[in-house]
Formats: structure tokens, sequence, C-alpha cells
């Protein structure tokens, strides 16, 4: 079993889809925060067969968990404080989804508006299929530029 | 505040008080000629269009109402390159409702973002277009006396063309509809249409040949494929003159099927339909200035007694 340092206070995200570790690390814009930032990619999992692990030295109140439940619903979220599991919580898809992610439909307006919110809806719970609030654009997973 | 960006805006029955409001107007215009004295209606047109625009405009103006505005981004602080946001903040200190029309999607849902006056959604790019739509099915409401249990084809830019999207979300809320819809390949109705009438269970079926489906249709709605819409000439060329209804294919059609069309029209309707009974695109046209009149008194929420005087209004912009 591979072992990382505890956490004495924050977060950890537990069961996330192999691979998908990084993508919650550029949404949620881990690279700004200045605490310790953990990340374990293709652990070894009796359920999963491989997951990733995150564990984030900070107040759990400054995580957006719509973030994580976007990117991966079926992920963990367990609460440290003082070095002890004090919350497990279950997340779902969220409703909406503001300023995580932007439109890549060259006719929707928010491709030349300034300062405008880029605003997704859950149109399809079922599918995961999220589509854009102005143009109603199906939102497609993108290469991120790291 | 009220805003129409789409027909589902507003829920079934207040439709049918709108529409209500728009056979009370055609039957007794007098009535309303000062519904809207001293009210301003500014026009925000960032792309052109004739007939939308005139037919707002004559809206208000048929209610003793004014309007200003542009109808070209060339002739607007646009042209400086001004949001859509900041156009909009400035116009609600001069106008008491707007109307716009934008090449881009999603252009009218920023424009109430910033709003203090209501925002009507005179197309946004190839997304929707809901007083388009609601002068279709006031058309179709007056011509078939009714709304629901009908079967209705859209026929030719069924991807890019947005009165079908409008169309179609709206129909889909009454009882009993069916859809079928004919276009080329290139210009199938899009995934999020199909996902939508898939969630509600409405049956629909798609098809390439008009003359195979006319007869079963009770209400035919044809488009132009529109230039515009596409990056590639090539393409436009190729699937312009895709659908031409004549009067050879109408005679496959039922007695009581009628055709309506947001016009303008090229090739898609051959003149020779024009005197057919049936050809009901012009008289939409008409039905288009009754319902935007009657939206216009719903947004400002004007009322009229029978001697014409106004017994209520709304409560007016919102503070600065």
């Amino acid at each position: 079993m591979l072992n990382v340092g505890k956490i004495e206070n924050g977060i950890v995200l537990d069961h996330i889809q192999a691979g998908k570790s990084m993508l919650i690390y550029h949404y949620l814009e881990l690279n700004k925060l200045d605490c310790t930032v953990a990340i374990i990619k293709n652990a070894r999992s009796n359920a999963m067969g491989k997951k990733d692990i995150l564990k984030i030295e900070t107040d759990a109140h400054s995580i957006d968990l719509d973030v994580i439940a976007f990117i991966d619903p079926d992920v963990t979220v367990n609460i440290i404080k003082g070095g002890e599991l004090v919350e497990k919580k279950r997340i779902s898809l969220p409703k909406e989804v503001k300023n995580v992610i932007k439109c890549a439909n060259p006719r929707c307006i928010t491709s030349i508006e300034q300062g405008v919110q880029h605003m997704f809806y859950l149109a399809d719970s079922r599918r995961n299929i999220y589509r854009c609030r102005y143009c109603d654009e199906k939102y497609t997973e993108q290469e991120i530029e790291w | 505040m009220r805003h129409i960006l789409t027909p589902l805006d507003f829920s079934v029955s207040e439709l049918d008080q709108i529409f209500d409001t728009a056979a009370d107007i055609e039957a007794n215009p007098k009535k309303y000629a000062n519904a809207c004295r001293g009210k301003k209606l500014a026009t925000l047109f960032y792309e052109p269009s004739t007939r939308t625009r005139l037919s707002t405009e004559t809206a208000m103006l048929n209610m003793g109402g004014s309007t200003m505005g542009f109808s070209d981004a060339n002739s607007s602080s646009v042209s400086k390159g001004e949001s859509i946001a900041d156009t909009i903040r400035t116009v609600s200190c001069f106008a008491d409702i707007a109307a716009i029309r934008h090449p881009k999607e999603g252009a009218a849902m920023v424009a109430k973002q910033a709003s203090r006056i209501p925002i009507i959604n005179c197309g946004d790019g190839g997304h929707q277009h809901p007083t388009q739509t609601l002068t279709d099915l006031l058309t179709i409401r007056s011509l078939k006396k009714r709304l629901n249990n009908m079967t209705i084809g859209l026929c030719g830019d069924l991807k890019f063309g947005r009165t079908v999207h409008s169309l179609i979300a709206a129909m889909s809320r009454y009882q009993g509809i069916r859809f079928i819809f004919i276009s080329p390949n290139e210009l199938r109705i899009p995934d999020y249409v199909t996902d939508m009438l898939d969630e509600k269970g409405i049956p629909y079926q798609e098809n390439v040949r008009l003359d195979d489906v006319i007869g079963r249709l009770d209400i035919l709605y044809m488009t132009r494929v529109q230039r515009e819409r596409f990056f590639n000439e090539e393409d436009y060329v190729r699937l312009k003159d895709f659908y031409v209804l004549t009067k050879k294919t109408m005679r496959r059609a039922k007695n009581d099927m009628f055709v309506l069309h947001p016009l303008p029209r090229v090739n898609e309707i051959s003149v020779e339909v024009d005197n057919d009974p049936r050809a009901a695109y012009f008289r939409q046209v008409q039905y288009g200035v009754y319902v935007r009149m009657a939206l216009i008194l719903t947004l400002l929420g004007i009322k009229v007694n029978d001697d014409g005087e106004v017994i209520e209004e709304g409560p007016g912009k919102l503070p600065l």
C-alpha cells in the first residue's frame, strides 16, 4: 500500500476516476494555493482497479464541491480536522456550473462579449450532459493546455 | 420584470392569454390605438432584418407608442466596440422596452442580465426567435382552431433555422403533437432538439423527401436555406434549392393542411403556390403584428378597457 503523509486539516478526495485528478486540480485552480497538495495517480483500488486521490491541506469550505461533482460525481469527499476524518460527503451533479468551463461554440455570444459569466446547466442527468446557458451548445471535454 | 428570450419563458396558459389578446386586437384594433401612448420601443438590430424590425415597430406604432434604434451594427456604437451589456444599460435610460436581434447565439440573454427594461429577443443567431414562434402559434391557432393533436412537418434548413428550433420547443408543450423533420443530411435537426423530444416522449421522424410525407401533414412549415449561416459558399450553393414546393407537390397534401413560412421566401416555395388557399404565409405576417402588439402589452403590464382607456400598467423600469 502506498503511503502519503496524513494531512491535519483539509480535504481528501478519494475514488477519483483514474486520470481525472489533474482535471480536478486544474478546475479547482489548486496551482494558485500555497498549501500542501498531494496528487496520487493510479493508486490500487479493490473496487475500481485504479483510482486517483487528491489531498489538499486547506479550509474545506474554500473548495467548490460542485466543480468536483461536475468532473466526477462518484468522488468521495472526506473532511479532515485535527488529523481525524470528521465527515464523509456524497456529492451529486450540480444543476448549474458557473465560470468553470467555457463554451466552445464560435457562434456563442460568450466568445466575444467581455465580462459575461460562463454558465452551463445540467440538461440530462442520466448522461451527464451540460449545455451552455446562452446558446444551448453541449459541453464536451476539451484538452487542457497546461 | 418579464422578458421573452424563448417561447418557453411563458407558460401555455400565459401564451393563451397573449393569443386571446391578439385575437381581440384583430377584432377591435381601435380599442388599442392609444394603449402605449408615451411609451418608447428601442429596436437594437445588430444584423439586418426588415420584416421583424418593421413588424415590431408597427406593433408599437399601432398602439400610439414611438420607436427608436438602429438597424445595422455599423451605424451604432457597436462599431466602436461597445459591449451588448453597456449598450442595453444605456438604452434602459431612454426606452421602456427593447427588441434585440444579434448574430451571436445567447445575445439576448446577455442583454437581459444588464437590462432595466423588458427585452424581446428578435433572433439570436441560429438559436431562438420567439416572436416568430408566437406568430407561428397564433397563425396555427387561428387557422386550425387548435394547437394540439396535429402532425407538423418542418422542411428545409433544420440545422441553422432558429425559427424551427423555437417552434418545436413551443409546440412540444401541447398534447398529441407529432413532428416530421424533412431536410438534407447536412441540415438535419440538432441533437439538443431531438434530445428534448426523446426526454418528453414526443414522436418524430426524419425524412429527406418531402413528397413522401406531405400527405400526412396538418401544417407544413417551410424554411429558407440562409446564406449567412454558412461558412462555405460551395455548401450553400449545393443546398439552397434542395426543396421547392410546387403545385404538383401540393396535390399530395390534405385539403386542410396549411403552408407556413417565416419569410423572406427565395425559391423554396414556387410563386404558383401563392394562390392556393392553403398558402398561409402572408396571413402569417399580419398575425405577427397582432401577436407582437399583445406581447408588448403583456411585457409592459398594460391593460385597456372596452373604451380603450389604460386601466392597468406595470411597475416600469427597474431602479438604476
